[in-house]
């Protein structure tokens, strides 16, 4: 837990975001497993079946499924339905040509970072998150209490 | 033997700490050394759109830590398949910048068969949205070509040939049966390589990669007691169950497997894991000699019978005399071979079937099928062609109560969560006799 802490981790796609903390200790395809409609995850098979990744720190120690999860990550970008930044356990393109192509398409930046599998197992409890994510490197921050509901730059 | 490049989630400790390894992996600083070609692409020399796609390259490629970029000599892209707005924006944006593929490009399924509009039960706006962005790629200059089998085309790429080809089936294909090299490809990332005609050189580009890191004594066909589809759908399936995102060398495969069978068993191992190359001994063309595979000192597992009928009973989770809604064949896409097989089936079978049988193809193999003396028998037992998408894909079966047979242990791996509804795997004859039927037939 780390709570009032920080951990460094390497930058993957550039931004700063912050929202609460979804951790998915089963990798989730979004391609299917996420609802389009909602934001919320729809794989059956899942067991955070029904949580909302919209506006959500969203930390996946491994990424996993379908190479069109690239298409469902910008399409629920497009309708504000996306997480908010991306937290995995390494570097996955698929998800990343998604942020990128979200960027290159709206103006969407959703980072997206890798962590040690220390620092991912100390996001586990946590409820809020700070990802930012510069070109030397990234930062993520798990606040004592979110310092506010919402900043100004989470819906640039 | 490379170092720990096959070992996806298995991350050795730190040399100095001993500990795990830090996010950045531990690993050298890589550099990315760019040519005259990717310079001249980044500078604009090919044009605005190529430019932006090549920078959307520069970023993937450093995600994959390639050193250089691999020219390519075609693409096959997954992308054309409508998910919503975003990728008709996608692809509008790289017209509005006067963008033309490099490489010979053809393209996968789509949503919806446009051809055959009454045949689609979801939403009608579909079939627009659909046919707007075919018309998309195709005004970038790729072929619609709508099918997920590509290799079935008399062109196909040459044995080491780089290329770049998106769809988990035609990807595996063609590293393992073509000897061609490509990464594992998706949406986005793959018309960027047909628009700048090149890709990071990593992964399944590189030799190092292409080893195989695990060994799978298969058990045969004869001690399986298995109809040969059934057999090739269940080997793929616990290759990738087993394999995970390894490369995987198969042992025990009857020596002749054709091209189908390696079809049905890649498209089963790219579903139930991540497999995108296999090797099989005497059969595959990058398969190591029995030598050179014992000097590898691989891990091995054997896959015995019980194996693969515990495979088959997950993927047919229905009973005798279950009703049987429709069957669904052609995932991948029939080639002109299946198809054969499947007339010798109506034939035996008598028929006409009580259900309806759709069969997934290439636009290109249907009008041969149409103008063949088969599709008589075809229309008389009641047998629908359906081009251009795939059956788990596209809402086509009617809503009737029963279960949906295949003999694609892709589609009864997918198609219960992409459609809602019940799938069972059985052999080809079988599933037809149970068309006849309207249930499922004991054998």
């Amino acid at each position: 837990m780390i709570q009032g802490g920080s951990a460094d981790s390497r930058t993957v796609v550039e931004g700063l975001a912050e929202g609460p903390v979804v951790f998915l200790a089963v990798p989730l395809s979004l391609w299917g497993g996420l609802d389009l409609d909602r934001g919320t995850i729809c794989d059956t098979t899942h067991p955070d079946v029904g949580r909302t990744l919209a506006g959500a720190v969203l930390v996946m120690p491994q990424a996993r499924g379908s190479s069109s999860s690239s298409s469902a990550l910008v399409e629920a970008a497009r309708r504000g339905l996306a997480p908010r930044a991306i937290v995995l356990g390494a570097p996955d393109p698929i998800l990343t040509i998604g942020a990128l192509v979200a960027d290159f398409l709206y103006g969407l930046h959703i980072p997206v970072v890798t962590a040690s599998p220390a620092d991912l197992d100390r996001l586990r409890h946590a409820a809020y998150a700070i990802v930012d994510a510069g070109p030397g490197g990234a930062r993520i921050t798990v606040p004592i209490r979110p310092a506010r509901p919402e900043a100004p730059w989470d819906r640039s | 033997m490379p170092p720990s490049a096959y070992d996806d989630g298995v991350q050795p400790p730190d040399d100095r700490t001993g500990h795990a390894p830090s996010a950045r992996r531990s690993r050298d600083l890589v550099i990315l050394s760019l040519d005259d070609d990717d310079r001249a692409l980044l500078d604009g020399g090919h044009g605005p759109g190529a430019k932006a796609a090549m920078e959307l390259l520069l970023r993937y490629a450093r995600v994959v830590d390639a050193e250089s970029f691999v020219p390519i000599a075609s693409a096959h892209i997954d992308g054309c398949l409508y998910h919503g707005p975003s990728g008709l924006d996608f692809v509008n944006r790289f017209r509005a910048l006067g963008a033309r593929v490099r490489v010979p490009t053809t393209m996968n399924v789509a949503a919806v068969d446009v051809t055959q509009p009454p045949l689609h039960r979801g939403d009608p706006a579909l079939i627009a949205e659909q046919s707007d962005l075919t018309a998309g790629y195709v005004a970038l200059g790729c072929m619609p070509t709508l099918t997920c089998a590509p290799y079935q085309r008399i062109i196909r790429p040459r044995f080491g040939e780089q290329v770049a080809w998106a769809e988990s089936n035609a990807i595996v294909f063609a590293n393992s049966v073509l000897g061609a090299r490509t990464d594992r490809y998706g949406d986005f990332a793959d018309l960027c390589a047909a628009l700048t005609g090149r890709v990071p050189r990593s992964g399944l580009h590189l030799d190092a990669r292409r080893i195989p890191r695990l060994s799978l004594h298969m058990s045969t066909i004869a001690s399986a007691g298995l109809p040969r589809d059934l057999y090739f759908a269940t080997v793929g399936y616990v290759t990738g169950t087993r394999a995970g995102s390894l490369v995987p060398v198969l042992s025990g495969l009857p020596a002749d497997t054709t091209e189908d069978d390696l079809k049905a068993l890649g498209a089963a191992a790219a579903s139930s894991g991540s497999v995108a190359l296999f090797h099989a001994t005497g059969i595959t063309p990058e398969a190591p000699s029995p030598n050179a595979l014992a000097a590898l000192d691989l891990p091995t597992l054997r896959v015995d019978a019980t194996e693969l009928h515990a495979a088959f009973a997950r993927l047919c989770p229905v009973a005798p005399r279950d009703p049987v809604a429709a069957v669904c064949l052609g995932t991948p896409h029939f080639s002109w071979r299946e198809f054969q097989d499947l007339a010798a089936c109506i034939r035996d079978a008598g028929g006409p079937a009580r259900v309806p049988v759709f069969v997934s193809t290439a636009r290109e193999i249907a009008e041969a099928v149409r103008a063949d003396a088969m599709a008589a028998s075809f229309d008389a037992f009641g047998v629908t062609l359906v081009v251009d998408t795939c059956t788990y894909l596209a809402p086509v079966a009617p809503d009737a109560p029963g279960v949906i047979l295949t003999n694609s242990a892709k589609w009864a791996h997918y198609g219960p969560g992409n459609l809602g509804r019940r799938a069972g795997l059985l052999d080809m004859a079988r599933c037809i006799t149970s068309a006849v039927a309207g249930v499922v037939v004991s054998s």
